[in-house]
């Protein structure tokens, strides 16, 4: 297979092509049988090593990482905050040379600061996937999005995408705006005004408009994607009550009429039943949840493989970086 | 001792001088003249061949961390006025956030005798305006003054009690002390480490809006009326501000402000990567601010600029954005980043001497200073406007290396820097130069 993704690091979509962004996809969908077959196991990284570093809580990302280094034979070690030596005074930086000198051929972190990938792929050698770092970005759950809109609606491109909640503090919008504009998607995004600041419109030259009115966004969607709205917002004053949030800006069945017939609603997860989402919809046809779950293994198998295993060809990586240092 | 500087162009707003041909005689520490170089002067006197630089009464910076007492680590009052005299700053004034904070004549007199152990640049204290800093109790003000204080100041840590800040103006009127503020309105810049706009939307970092600089502004502008106090503002960064500044101006109100290099030669775009070497506070801002402190150095409503030398150590700025601390060194780029503006045409050669010395000088009322009329202090920046240089952190003279212009081509520099009459400082390259300069050097 021809490699058309030289990069070392997956740190954001924001820096990624179109081109590239389609072959992480392309390359994803090859994967995704493997998963549906009896053995789910392919000799890809056999010998390899990924290290999932998370210094925040996380279940989903975690264990889909994790379960897409096994598939392909890599061993894959998790490392989260609470076992680890940042708790005794380490910096990040210290704590990832250190495993780094273990020799892995991956490190997956997940951050809870905005930056902490970027500055681990600077200072370190090892290829560096991030899997969240705060506000910023989430560039694999943006790919499984992106693969599930694919697999329902055949394309990104010409596609009408809403997508609803607190857009400001979210890493899964940012990717999301990124990918989908850059695929030819057209993205409305709602929300609180506090949560959806005027001029987030301004993130990406084209693609992309603020709504106040969720049901504006909503008006002729044919991807609905609904945000978690995370219990802290209230307590700093962003929104009154969870009451008043799950009335207004919460999804109900009635405004799915707004959306074309065909459209499917998705959530990146945990969900907030009642509050962001009405179980109805959650449960409901139109809801692709659980298939994004499953995507995610594939999309996180793509991207070790090819960051982690396929630039065996392509030692070129390694010098550059070390010039860059 | 008499030095005389030679053959120079000189330029000192506070005499009207700005012309070349001058030599400059300095004895004793002090400015004994300025003549013509046709004119005879003392045969003992060292002569120091200025021909074709620009001599200017020494440069004054209002807005420097020294760190010492408590954080010598990072800094130290030694190494500090090593580098400020390497930049061309014949002075330096040291803000009180060291540990223990400077808000005792105690701290003010430790600070006075370091400097004058290192016997490199002036360091002139600026004591704290409450107590600790903490924003609760008036500091000391009187006493400090009568310890050598020229200013108070609790920068770092904004006084977000107006009634503070409103107590402290009226209290500082009675020694007429100058207060500088850090303005920056705490509940709106709270956890924010960058400008509030489309980067730090993309980077996902909590912003600190330019509103919140502008509401202290505009605040302690109205203070300023009330009290009529002498109110400086320190490294303006947003054009609400410096509105502010110049609406105050026009009212006739004591109100002036600094503005810092980094701030006009660098955007908020600059953070693109989580350099921790773009971290300062206030932000690196907008395109359009950027703009404003341009306009407001052109046009005189800002008085001064200042660097906002902040070192921090390495090890501090190897930690995640979010955790870094605020600020860059300055004390060595300021003056080549300043002579980009000259050479852009966005401000002439008196302008410069005007806001690194006379106005400086005069804010603080550092008497004798910012000058070169007869009896002042033999303080001297001598400067090429037309060296070309890089910026070598790894040569520099502070302690810490955090600055983000690190390899930056410049144009223009000091190339020595002379205290009380004394050599504190001399360029490499321009002591070899100038030898050859001196030898053909025929006085009439």
């Amino acid at each position: 297979m021809k490699v058309s993704f030289n990069r070392r690091h997956l740190l954001g979509i924001r820096d990624l092509s179109a081109g590239e962004i389609t072959h992480l996809l392309d390359t994803a969908e090859t994967f995704r049988d493997v998963s549906r077959r009896e053995i789910k196991k392919v000799p890809a990284l056999r010998g390899r090593t990924v290290i999932n570093l998370f210094f925040e809580p996380s279940t989903r990302t975690r264990t889909s990482f994790e379960i897409a280094a096994k598939r392909l034979s890599a061993d894959a070690i998790n490392i989260s905050v609470s076992t680890s030596s940042v708790s005794k005074g380490e910096t990040l930086l210290d704590t990832a040379r250190n495993l780094e000198a273990m020799a892995p051929d991956c490190i997956v972190v997940r951050h809870s600061m905005a930056g902490a990938p970027n500055h681990l792929a600077r200072m370190c050698n090892a290829p560096i996937v991030n899997a969240g770092d705060g506000s910023h970005e989430h560039p694999t759950q943006a790919l499984l999005d992106a693969l599930t809109i694919r697999e329902y609606k055949g394309r990104i491109e010409g596609l009408n995408v809403a997508i609803i909640g607190d857009i400001l503090h979210s890493r899964v919008a940012r990717s999301n705006i990124y990918l989908l504009t850059k695929l030819g998607a057209n993205v409305r995004v709602s929300g609180p005004g506090t949560l959806v600041p005027a001029d987030f419109g301004e993130l990406v030259e084209q693609g992309l408009r603020v709504e106040r009115k969720i049901e504006d966004a909503i008006e002729g969607a044919d991807v609905v994607m609904i945000l978690r709205i995370q219990r802290e917002r209230q307590d700093a004053a962003f929104f009154p009550s969870m009451r008043e949030y799950a009335v207004h800006y919460g999804l109900h069945v009635e405004h799915l009429e707004r959306a074309t017939t065909e459209a499917i609603v998705m959530h990146p997860g945990p969900m907030n039943r009642g509050i962001e989402i009405s179980s109805e919809i959650a449960d409901g046809s139109r809801s692709l949840i659980l298939d994004q779950v499953t995507n995610g293994v594939a999309v996180r198998m793509a991207v070790l493989y090819l960051l982690a295993g396929a630039h065996d060809a392509d030692s070129g990586g390694k010098e550059q970086k070390e010039t860059q240092l | 001792m008499k030095t005389l500087i030679a053959n120079g162009y000189l330029i000192d707003p506070s005499q009207g001088i700005n012309t070349g041909g001058k030599n400059l005689l300095l004895e004793k520490g002090r400015v004994a003249g300025v003549f013509n170089r046709d004119e005879p002067w003392p045969e003992d006197a060292e002569v120091f061949d200025a021909t074709g630089l620009l001599v200017a009464p020494g440069f004054i910076d209002m807005h420097v961390h020294l760190r010492e007492p408590g954080q010598e680590y990072k800094e130290t009052i030694a190494s500090g006025a090593a580098a400020a005299v390497a930049g061309g700053w014949t002075s330096i004034c040291a803000m009180p956030n060291t540990d223990p904070v400077n808000d005792s004549p105690a701290v003010t007199r430790f600070v006075i005798e370091q400097a004058q152990r290192a016997g490199l640049a002036n360091v002139f204290p600026i004591g704290a305006l409450t107590k600790g800093s903490g924003g609760r109790e008036l500091a000391e003000m009187g006493e400090m003054k009568a310890a050598g204080i020229v200013a108070v100041s609790d920068d770092g840590k904004p006084v977000g009690s107006s009634e503070m800040m409103r107590r402290a103006m009226e209290y500082a009127t009675g020694f007429d002390l100058t207060i500088i503020d850090h303005c920056q309105e705490p509940s709106l810049s709270k956890n924010g480490v960058m400008h509030e706009g489309r980067w730090s939307l993309i980077l996902g970092l909590k912003g600190m809006p330019a509103a919140a600089e502008e509401v202290d502004a505009v605040r302690d502008c109205v203070l300023a009326k009330l009290t009529n106090a002498r109110v400086h503002l320190a490294h303006v960064s947003t054009r609400g501000a410096l509105d502010a500044v110049r609406r105050a101006k026009e009212l006739g109100l004591r109100v002036s402000c600094e503005v810092a290099p980094h701030h006009w030669t660098l955007t908020d775009e600059a953070v693109s990567d989580y350099d921790t070497n773009t971290k300062m506070s206030p932000p690196l801002r907008s395109r359009d601010h950027v703009g404003a402190l341009l306009e407001g150095l052109r046009d005189g409503t800002v008085d001064a600029i200042a660097t906002d030398h902040a070192p921090h150590h390495a090890d501090e700025k190897a930690l995640e954005f979010d955790q870094a601390p605020f600020g860059i060194t300055g004390l060595e780029t300021a003056v080549g980043l300043a002579f980009e503006l000259v050479h852009q045409g966005v401000f002439d050669l008196e302008r410069l001497v005007e806001l690194c010395s006379t106005n400086p000088a005069r804010i603080f009322s550092l008497a004798d200073r910012g000058t070169l009329r007869p009896g002042a202090w033999g303080d001297v920046t001598i400067l090429d406007p037309d060296y070309e240089w890089i910026f070598d952190v790894a040569r520099s003279k502070s302690k810490s290396r955090n600055t983000p212009f690190s390899g930056r081509k410049m144009k223009g520099a000091a190339v020595a820097a002379i205290v009380a009459g004394r050599v504190a400082y001399l360029h490499p390259e321009f002591t070899r130069t100038t030898a050859a300069r001196h030898q053909n050097y025929q006085p009439k």
